[in-house]
């Protein structure tokens, strides 16, 4: 009989394979909130559902209409005249047993003015279809309380999410390409002393062709630098001559035909990444200068005193490099060679990761905290992440809104180009100042779609002249913004529904990263941009 | 679950005030993006709640989205095909399923689902191979959209629709068109392509976009392993023959015996060579070729298909033209541009295939060239041909007595075998429902 816990492994083993099993634990400790259950609120929840958040919160005072029920897959029929918070709380509980869900039969507005301390228990705020003045308000109690808010739209056949989160520290951020920290250029001393085990010349045959191409790199990387004045290839030509040197290299046999040696070709084709320069990315070098690293305090997170103490490595025992990350790919060797190469660089990792580990402690004794408030399995994850560190900041939506902070140079560049997604950005502005001013939104009767076409022209230029943008906005888009009369087409929140999720799952986990800080998706055409506002 | 009474419509349909509220203002108005071909109308509506037929391959990660997009955009009268039945593994994504239909077939449940959860939507189901139908079953659907997870029933698919095209003097009837929506999805990226067979390019012509699967060198796997993925490999490829650990039964990745009978060998293995890493779960998604997958992915590509779905039926907008990729690793990306067709697509470019070798090559050359070959990437073909008017099988794998028979035909050349230039060879491979004919251009 399977246990609870050996099902779950079992029911989440695909996404596990993605998180891993410390990443599904920040899910299941989730706390997620959700401002009105329309269909792309249900949408994003189920796709959280399924993973197993620990728990939700639907807040929505409206009550459920049979426009409601038609594009909604968590209301039915006889969810009309119900509230909505409430009944589609029980058709997404009943996606997954192992969620908590929990509803609230009031409006966000209610909330702000009687309870506003109400936000402070979830881990992330995610609110669609919402009047700008309320996503305004809301995002400065989140503002404050640093509580991730993610704020989404579906309008027609226009998808919108807007991120709001002051600093979102990432140190899983699982590169889609990394380049290999193989330190070639720096050989460090233990490696150069694995390297003189390795007499290329006096090898047998079989030893030679399973000799790793990092081992036949690095000696005859030694061969050139004693001919060439410690002067790595440089240039094309250099280096062309350099694998020349390294393809003189291959054993021939009694014919003078050079043999099959695998490893010798895999080494001529590394050379050109295998001779990058070592050094720290510059995102790194940033986050070395920022203000959070450079003034710990007990207030700082883990993130940043870890960060401090590779800082601190780095200027010390590291000699200006990040720790070693430990690990190197695969390559044509036997399992002996292979083997004791890797734990050549496994150890000097581990070495630099307690080296790390030491400036760590000294950080928080200078704090007054005991050591194990960071663990040393996380300062290891750290160290082998060093490289691939990222902090995601987001503009306030206050800043995103004020007109004396409005980023008006993303927004005149990208309207160079008068069909850019940002076009839908700026319409979707004068759609919420039409909302404003009547009360309603635009074409959604049909007998109003021809006349809102001119009051909405009206209103997306009233905001384009309060923030002195001087922008070309075609009419083609206002008629069809028109058009889309404010609809909800399900497949378009279906989309918004898998991105938000995926998005507010980074937010939980810290792993992967969120986007920054403007999200718009065209389903007209199926394009998509990232704006930063 | 019983609903109350349905208000019925006018027209004897389950509907209620406001239902389709959100599609109609698609179908009814007009607006400046539409589809040249584009008449709004109220009959539209009609059109895909009682005559649009959509068939869906696959109620699996992108099945079960793909379903519930479709109901809630209007489409009834729905086909769902699958071969496989519920496990565990797919709760994490395949919403219409719960841990009591584990090991019920995918296609029934789906169906059941949203019947049940979308009044008037009538989904039938498929428990079935996509082989096990042909022509004139595929040829009743108005649209197709796929959520496949492998590339040999994606061509076969592809093979199937260009089957259907009828050309009078050369010149494509429209009306035998069929549209092939594709979508497709790993871990965090996944894409979603408009098809228009004989039109647009179909699989494949972009078939180079899909690399074969690497698998790791024998000698590796046999005496030099490295990685625990080698150790895991060596069990499931070397072991499990030799020391038949449960008889006669091949390995089955779904059989936890088998996965722990491999892990332990696989432990044994590496502990000999010293390698770390060896876990029950890399063992399982190595034997088993496991892609990691997520609900929200799939969300995204079938949202994406649904929606091109929705504008080829109604017009109410130009499709995607034609390719879409998407990846939310860093952020969200997606990139949208057109795949060209190949201009001698073995599938659909209708231009000879040629074989061009010197009459001195073997019929192994020929086989091997039609597997590694980026264009052709053949599984198993079996190549016939006709000599003295009399059709015989040159080289065939799957049936067993007959790959023993024709098994010397592999060392023989061309001549031996008694071809001759200009020889049409026709070839049979899963990856296609018709025949491959090829010409043989003899080389010197």
């Amino acid at each position: 009989m399977a246990t609870d816990k050996t099902s779950k492994e079992q029911k989440y083993d695909r996404q596990l394979r993605l998180w891993g099993d410390h990443g599904q634990d920040t899910l299941e400790n989730a706390h997620v909130c959700l401002i009105n259950a329309t269909a792309t609120g249900t949408e994003i929840l189920k796709n959280l559902v399924l993973p197993g958040i620990g728990a939700f919160t639907i807040v929505d005072g409206h009550t459920v209409t049979g426009e409601d029920v038609g594009n909604n897959f968590f209301l039915t029929y006889n969810s009309i005249g119900k509230n909505r918070a409430q009944a589609a709380t029980e058709l997404l509980q009943e996606l997954n047993s192992h969620v908590s869900g929990n509803f609230v039969e009031e409006s966000p507005e209610k909330l702000l003015d009687n309870n506003p301390d109400f936000f402070h228990r979830f881990t992330i705020v995610i609110a669609v279809q919402l009047p700008e003045s309320t996503s305004l308000r809301l995002g400065s109690v989140l503002w404050s309380a640093s509580i991730p808010f993610l704020v989404c739209k579906t309008y027609g056949l226009i998808g919108y999410m807007r991120l709001v989160v002051q600093e979102h520290t990432v140190i899983e951020s699982h590169p889609d390409s990394a380049l290999e920290d193989l330190r070639l250029d720096k050989p460090f001393a233990e490696f150069k002393n694995h390297l003189q085990s390795f007499d290329l010349e006096s090898m047998n045959k079989k030893d030679h062709s399973h000799t790793p191409w990092i081992i036949i790199i690095a000696k005859y990387l030694e061969k050139w630098l004693s001919e060439h004045n410690y002067k790595p290839p440089q240039n094309y030509k250099e280096k062309e001559a350099f694998r020349q040197l390294i393809r003189d290299g291959i054993r021939k046999n009694e014919n003078g035909v050079p043999e099959d040696e695998e490893n010798f070709e895999e080494a001529i084709k590394n050379v050109n990444t295998a001779l990058n320069q070592t050094k720290i990315p510059s995102a790194v070098e940033e986050l070395f200068n920022s203000e959070q690293c450079n003034n710990i305090n007990s207030e700082s997170s883990s993130f940043w005193v870890m960060l401090r103490a590779v800082k601190d490595f780095v200027h010390s025992e590291g000699n200006r490099d990040l720790p070693v990350r430990g690990t190197i790919p695969d390559m044509i060797a036997d399992s002996q060679k292979f083997i004791n190469l890797q734990n050549v660089y496994r150890t000097k990792a581990m070495q630099d990761a307690a080296a790390v580990s030491t400036h760590v402690q000294r950080l928080l004794q200078s704090l007054g905290k005991p050591p194990d408030v960071i663990p040393d399995n996380d300062i290891k994850l750290f160290c082998k992440n060093a490289s691939f560190l990222r902090v995601v900041r987001c503009r306030s939506l206050a800043e995103e809104y004020g007109v004396d902070s409005v980023n008006k140079d993303e927004i005149t560049s990208c309207m160079d180009n008068p069909d850019s997604e940002m076009v839908f950005y700026l319409i979707l502005r004068g759609v919420e100042r039409f909302y404003q001013q009547h009360s309603r939104y635009p074409g959604v009767y049909n007998y109003q779609v021809e006349d809102d076409i001119s009051k909405l022209k009206l209103c997306v230029n009233s905001v384009m002249q309060e923030y002195n943008l001087n922008v070309n906005i075609k009419d083609d888009y206002v008629h069809e913004f028109c058009r889309f009369g404010a609809s909800e087409p399900h497949t378009v929140a279906a989309f918004i529904g898998g991105s938000a999720a995926q998005e507010a799952i980074k937010i939980i986990s810290h792993q992967f990263v969120p986007f920054n800080n403007t999200f718009i998706y065209n389903a007209m055409l199926q394009t998509s941009a990232t704006l930063q506002l | 679950m019983a609903d109350a009474e349905l208000p019925m419509a006018v027209d004897g349909g389950y509907d209620w005030d406001g239902r389709w509220n959100h599609v109609r203002k698609f179908l009814e108005r007009p607006g400046p993006f539409a589809h040249p071909d584009f008449e709004p109308c109220t009959e539209s509506l009609q059109f895909l709640l009682e005559m649009c037929k959509i068939l869906v391959i696959g109620a699996g990660g992108l099945g079960c989205e793909l379903l519930k997009n479709l109901a809630l955009s209007g489409f009834r009268l729905i086909h769902v095909v699958d071969m496989d039945t519920i496990d565990i593994s797919n709760l994490n994504r395949q919403f219409l399923f719960r841990p009591k239909d584990v090991g019920r077939p995918k296609a029934e449940v789906a169906a059941d689902f949203i019947n049940n959860r979308i009044p008037g939507c009538k989904v039938v189901p498929h428990y079935k191979k996509i082989q096990d139908f042909d022509e004139s079953f595929y040829r009743q659907f108005h649209i197709i959209v796929c959520g496949l997870d492998s590339i040999i029933a994606r061509r076969w698919m592809n093979g199937m629709l260009i089957s259907l095209l009828s050309y009078e003097d050369g010149v494509l009837d429209p009306s035998s068109i069929i549209p092939l929506i594709d979508g497709g999805t790993e871990g965090f990226k996944g894409n979603s392509r408009v098809i228009l067979p004989g039109m647009t390019a179909c699989i494949d012509c972009t078939l180079e976009l899909y690399p074969p699967q690497i698998n790791f060198p024998m000698c590796t796997i046999a005496s030099m392993p490295r990685l625990p993925e080698h150790c895991i490999e060596y069990a499931r490829i070397l072991l499990w023959p030799k020391e038949k650990p449960f008889g006669e039964t091949s390995l089955d990745g779904d059989n936890p015996e088998h996965i722990q009978w491999v892990f332990k060998k696989s432990i044994e293995r590496a502990a000999e060579f010293h390698i770390t890493g060896v876990t029950y779960r890399l063992t399982q998604g190595v034997v088993k070729r496991i892609i990691p997958a997520v609900a929200s992915t799939n969300a995204v590509i079938a949202a994406a298909c649904s929606l091109e779905v929705f504008k080829i039926a109604s017009s109410a907008y130009i499709p995607l033209n034609n390719y879409l990729v998407f990846n939310d690793v860093d952020g969200l990306y997606t990139y949208t541009f057109e795949a060209e067709r190949k201009e001698n697509c073995s599938a659909c470019s209708q231009v000879p295939q040629n074989l061009q070798f010197p009459p001195s090559a073997k019929l192994q050359e020929v086989l091997e060239y039609l597997m590694e070959n980026a264009s052709l990437q053949m599984k198993s073909p079996a190549i016939t041909t006709t000599l003295e008017g009399k059709n015989k099988t040159l080289y065939l794998q799957s049936v067993k007595s007959i790959e023993e028979r024709t098994k010397p035909n592999l060392c023989k050349t061309l001549t031996e075998l008694g071809l001759s230039d200009g020889q049409e060879l026709a070839v049979a491979d899963v990856t296609t429902p018709q025949t491959v004919l090829f010409k043989l251009n003899f080389t010197t």
